[in-house]
């Protein structure tokens, strides 16, 4: 009996979403609101996609800058170091002021201006305003450093449950399993049962990261920190690093003068070679950022449509695809960190390889 | 966006698309043949699928 009752709370959800749609739709003349909507949702969509130096929760009202929500501290390096709170934007709309100084947000990037605040822009469209170094604790700082604390509370509390008792407790029941498949499924396959303990501190740590920053991305806190390119690029880089740093004799051998191989072909494949071990990380920024990219930007674009359909089908149909696309995500998120995990062990396996004969 | 940026971006996609989909097939045929090998599949194919995936959003985004 249990199913036909949350039969009904869908159906009353999605009735309600339609109401409230059809009670805009009566309160605005609809010819001249539709090409403003479009782009609105595009805007909306955008900024959804940026960094941002304040928290944002909910925009009470856009004409009145009322949003629900906290300021972030700003820091910037300017000649010498200038730390203010980010209200003094008021969310872009003013400029800031600080010993002399004074600042301005440009899409969501600071930009150094005079007192009126004026940004010039080049034939590009991109501001020509001097840009100072920004460390801030942005929107997507406050996030990665949020999951550090998360991860290290619960793995700290996994490792004390094992000192008393060999089977977890809390916590630990739930990641014990994950943490064995990392070990017996991903490094030691692909690195080698000799040397996976090197790398293992490593793959879990950024298989869990990936896969909690991905899962709180679907919240509706307006989380997107691994579509930022940025983040996605200093994970690839650990991981060529520590590939080109744990290397040994053998794989650099195999890039640079390859044994069993004509000199010729010697000498046009160690350029290719050496692109490789560039493309290779490069390919995982990729992967990761396009992939949590574009499951927000179709999962927005749906919730979006909701607005544009003005009808009763809209709301039930945006509400049921975006429900479906949410169950993919959560896959998506899992399998995304587990592909970046994987194809790191790949790589570190290949680096440590030992010499056989072909 | 103009007309042969979208059209290359289809192409893009086709191409990916044809790709991800034999490995995902050929993946199931092989299952079927061999259950017992299943786990070692699936690894393979996923490594495949991502290896494809990755030259296909690198496309897209020079389009």
């Amino acid at each position: 009996m249990q199913r036909p009752f949350y039969f009904k709370i869908f159906l009353v959800a999605t009735l309600l979403l339609g109401i409230n749609v059809f009670a805009k739709e009566n309160s605005h003349p609809v010819e001249e609101t539709e090409k403003d909507l479009k782009s609105e949702i595009k805007e909306f969509i955008g900024h959804h996609l940026l960094d941002s130096h304040d928290f944002t929760l909910y925009t009470v009202d856009e004409e009145k800058n009322e949003h629900v929500g906290f300021p972030l501290p700003v820091i910037l390096w300017d000649n010498g170091l200038k730390v203010f709170s980010s209200s003094k934007f008021h969310h872009g709309e003013s400029v800031a002021e600080v010993n002399g100084n004074y600042y301005a947000l440009n899409h969501g990037k600071i930009v150094k201006t005079d007192a009126e605040g004026t940004i010039t822009y080049d034939d590009h469209h991109h501001a020509t305003n001097e840009k100072p170094l920004d460390f801030s604790i942005t929107k997507n700082v406050v996030f990665i450093l949020l999951v550090a604390i998360l991860m290290f509370f619960m793995f700290t509390r996994m490792a004390k449950s094992y000192k008393n008792n060999p089977i977890p407790k809390g916590i630990g029941r739930l990641l014990e399993p994950v943490v064995l498949y990392i070990r017996d499924d991903i490094a030691i396959p692909n690195i080698g049962k000799k040397h996976y303990k090197r790398y293992m501190s490593y793959l879990l740590t950024v298989f869990f990261f990936i896969w909690i920053i991905n899962l709180l991305g679907l919240t509706p806190l307006g989380v997107n920190v691994t579509n930022n390119i940025a983040v996605t690029l200093a994970l690839a880089l650990l991981t060529y690093l520590i590939t080109t740093f744990t290397a040994n004799k053998n794989y650099w051998k195999h890039i640079f003068w390859m044994p069993d191989v004509p000199v010729f072909m010697k000498l046009v494949l160690a350029p290719i070679e050496l692109l490789g071990t560039i493309i290779k990380p490069f390919s995982l920024m990729i992967r990761l950022y396009a992939n949590i990219t574009a499951g927000h930007v179709v999962l927005m674009s749906i919730l979006g449509m909701m607005f544009i359909f003005k009808n009763w089908i809209g709301s039930p149909l945006s509400f049921g695809l975006a429900f479906a696309l949410s169950l993919l995500e959560l896959l998506v998120a899992a399998l995304q960190a587990y592909i970046f995990t994987m194809l790191s062990a790949l790589y570190f396996g290949s680096a440590v390889e030992e010499h056989h004969d072909h | 966006m103009e007309i042969p940026t979208i059209v290359g971006a289809g192409l893009i996609v086709i191409g990916a698309g044809l790709g991800i989909g034999k490995i995902g097939g050929s993946a199931m045929d092989a299952i079927a043949r061999q259950p017992e090998a299943s786990g070692k599949i699936q690894t393979a194919m996923l490594i495949a699928a991502a290896l494809i995936e990755g030259i296909g959003f690198a496309a897209l985004f020079a389009s």
